[in-house]
């Protein structure tokens, strides 16, 4: 058993991508406002979906669907036909926030392997659970606000398998309890698929700087030669009391290179990467490059990847992941910076 | 339609707290909610004033219910959780599957940090014993309606009607940040606000409210004016969320305005920054206002 990395894919190109270069699964979702990054231009429609499975199955990469919104009485027809659709072309997980949408996949489709989206909210064993006996669902993605101690106290509660985040965007709120986005725009995450839309998005040159709003609202001010960012409505700047400044979060990619060994030693099973709305490139070099952190440090530490119980002893000090490869990973990360985000909490 | 207080979002002095508890004995409202559930560091009343606060409600004839937190993480959370659950004897509000997990098979309050936004999802709540469901915060009335006319037996819709809307939880805590102080050294200086700390654009325009791990709305939701359509829908129960100003005047407006069919009533002015906001009930933008 070793730690699987579980890669994003937008489009077929970037499907292939990710399989070329080390990837033990690709999440993909299929096009509507089904999945959480419901963006112009992404997703498979279902012919594209088949060709993208045959092309995975053929190099041993397992598929994994994405299907993590909340449905609605209106929206959800189309998301009962995408639980269909992924079952007949034999995906290999359907990846799930919604109970309703569960409870439909479990009578359906019983033979259909189900993850519980990292929208799904679980940040306990107990919530785990919950979705373990209603569902029998198999793996958690975990919200990106657990310690790494949290994460390890978290596996040896639970009989699931635990995937975390290991790079790409950073949101610091509760994924699936977040509804900054629709209070800004109408359009949410758990409804729409879509955090800080492009069509609310505006961009205007003003003698005080670079502006970005988001409908109408001022995100960020940029100062001339000053690097612009997309508008995320978390990582702009605002006033509280008298400072102006990254209020909520800094744009920034969680990076957990460091936290590997300790990652593999609490049990988690698999390392996601975020990102469908990424380019094919984008996708082919972050896989290779996590794909090497991952042999390295499985190579380093062969204890550790033999799952639970036996080696708990937290992260070796000597663990250093390669300068080269946290550089290639900066250059590519939202803000060319990265952080270890909640795994290590600087701000405790 | 019945009147809720929801349970106070802010780090409230303890003295100003019992005052407010005490009051609400004798407001015109049906059901208090009580307890934590933003941070579980904050102690707004000591464990053994809660029974106490309780009983002089029920005794004043409100139904008392006990939140419980949104986001949990730790196991001393999940302790506290199912404490609470033990001792409320089914008049507990989840806010976590955790304690829909932990509840089911007695009666529950699905609160509004669930996400139940089908009616498949709202079926098998009720089956593993909600008997109300506070919608979240983000669903369109129209939506709400839909639900709500194929709602399983018994079961009491209430919606969040006024208020800073709770929109985000997070594991950082935004107040200490804003204060350069670490998490695990807050000082508990959210106690320092008890409506929040309002965010502004650089434009000045009170945008949020930083309160603690929890982000909310600069303006303050108010359905007053809508209290007809809330009604159509099929709205059993109206939240009304404690602010520190003009809260008894919000109560007899609300009050007023049930029982005699008139939302004209008079309204406080919005005492914070960032006014009101009704958006949401559209399906618009939660900032928007049409009043």
């Amino acid at each position: 058993m070793k730690l699987e990395l579980v890669c994003p894919a937008g489009t077929l190109p970037a499907l292939r991508a990710a399989v070329d270069h080390g990837a033990d699964a690709v999440y993909i979702g299929f096009r509507g406002a089904t999945n959480a990054r419901n963006f112009p231009g992404l997703n498979f429609s279902e012919k594209e979906a088949a060709a993208g499975i045959a092309y995975a199955h053929e190099r041993g990469t397992r598929v994994f669907v994405a299907l993590n919104v909340y449905p609605s009485p209106a929206t959800w027809d189309a998301a009962t036909a995408v639980i269909d659709t992924a079952a007949r072309l034999g995906v290999d997980a359907l990846i799930l926030a919604d109970p309703g949408l569960m409870h439909y996949a479990t009578n359906r489709h019983p033979a259909l392997r189900l993850h519980l989206s990292v929208q799904g909210s679980a940040t306990n064993w107990r919530a785990i659970e919950f979705y373990r006996r209603e569902f029998g669902v198999r793996r958690a993605v975990l919200p990106r606000v657990l310690s790494v101690t949290q994460v390890a106290r978290l596996i040896e509660r639970t009989e699931v398998e635990i995937e975390v985040f290991g790079f790409g965007s950073l949101c610091v709120m509760v994924e699936g309890r977040c509804a900054l986005s629709s209070f800004a725009t109408g359009h949410s995450p758990n409804t729409q698929g879509v955090c800080s839309p492009a069509h609310a998005v505006r961009w205007e040159e003003t003698p005080a700087g670079r502006q970005s709003r988001l409908n109408g609202i001022l995100i960020d001010r940029y100062s001339p030669g000053e690097a612009a960012g997309y508008p995320t409505l978390c990582k702009g700047r605002f006033r509280v009391n008298d400072s102006v400044f990254h209020a909520l979060e800094e744009p920034t990619s969680l990076n957990a290179l460091d936290v590997l060994p300790a990652l593999m030693a609490a049990g988690v099973k698999a390392i996601k990467v975020e990102g469908r709305q990424r380019s094919p490139a984008y996708v082919a070099q972050v896989t290779g490059l996590l794909r090497r952190a991952l042999d390295l440090c499985a190579a380093a530490y062969p204890g550790r990847t033999e799952g639970h119980g036996d080696d708990r002893a937290g992260s070796p000090a000597s663990w250093t992941p390669p300068a080269d490869l946290l550089s290639a990973l900066d250059a590519l990360a939202e803000g060319r910076t990265h952080t270890l985000g909640a795994y290590h909490r600087p701000w405790q | 339609m019945k009147l809720a207080v929801g349970p106070v979002l802010y780090l409230w002095d303890r003295t100003i707290a019992l005052d407010f508890y005490a009051a609400l004995c004798d407001a015109p409202v049906d059901i208090v909610y009580l307890g934590e559930v933003v941070c579980s560091k904050r102690r707004v009343l000591q464990r053994e004033d809660w029974p106490g606060v309780a009983q002089a409600l029920r005794d004043a004839g409100k139904e008392v219910v006990f939140s419980t937190l949104a986001l949990i993480e730790a196991e001393s959370e999940l302790a506290t959780m199912a404490r609470i659950a033990d001792s409320a004897g089914g008049h507990v509000e989840a806010n976590d599957m955790a304690a829909v997990q932990y509840s089911a098979g007695r009666p529950f309050v699905a609160g509004p940090h669930l996400n139940i936004y089908n009616a498949a999802t709202l079926a098998m709540m009720a089956a593993h014993g909600a008997r109300r469901w506070v919608a979240p915060v983000e669903m369109p009335l129209a939506t709400i309606a839909t639900l709500g006319a194929a709602r399983p037996p018994g079961l009491e819709i209430e919606v969040f009607a006024y208020g800073r809307l709770p929109l985000a939880f997070s594991a950082r805590c935004f107040t200490a940040r804003a204060q350069n102080r670490p998490k695990d050294e807050c000082g508990f200086i959210c106690g320092d606000y008890p409506d929040g700390i309002t965010l502004y654009s650089r434009e000045d325009q009170p945008f949020l409210t930083l309160n603690g791990i929890q982000t909310q709305s600069a303006a303050v939701q108010n359905l007053l004016p809508h209290i007809g359509a809330l009604r159509s829908a099929g709205v059993d129960i109206l939240r009304l969320s404690p602010q520190s100003q003009d809260f008894p005047a919000v109560i007899r407006a609300f009050r007023t305005a049930l029982d005699s069919g008139d939302a004209a009533t008079s309204f406080p002015e919005p005492s914070l920054p960032g006014g009101y906001c009704d958006g949401y009930l559209r399906g618009e933008a939660g900032i928007d206002h049409a009043g």
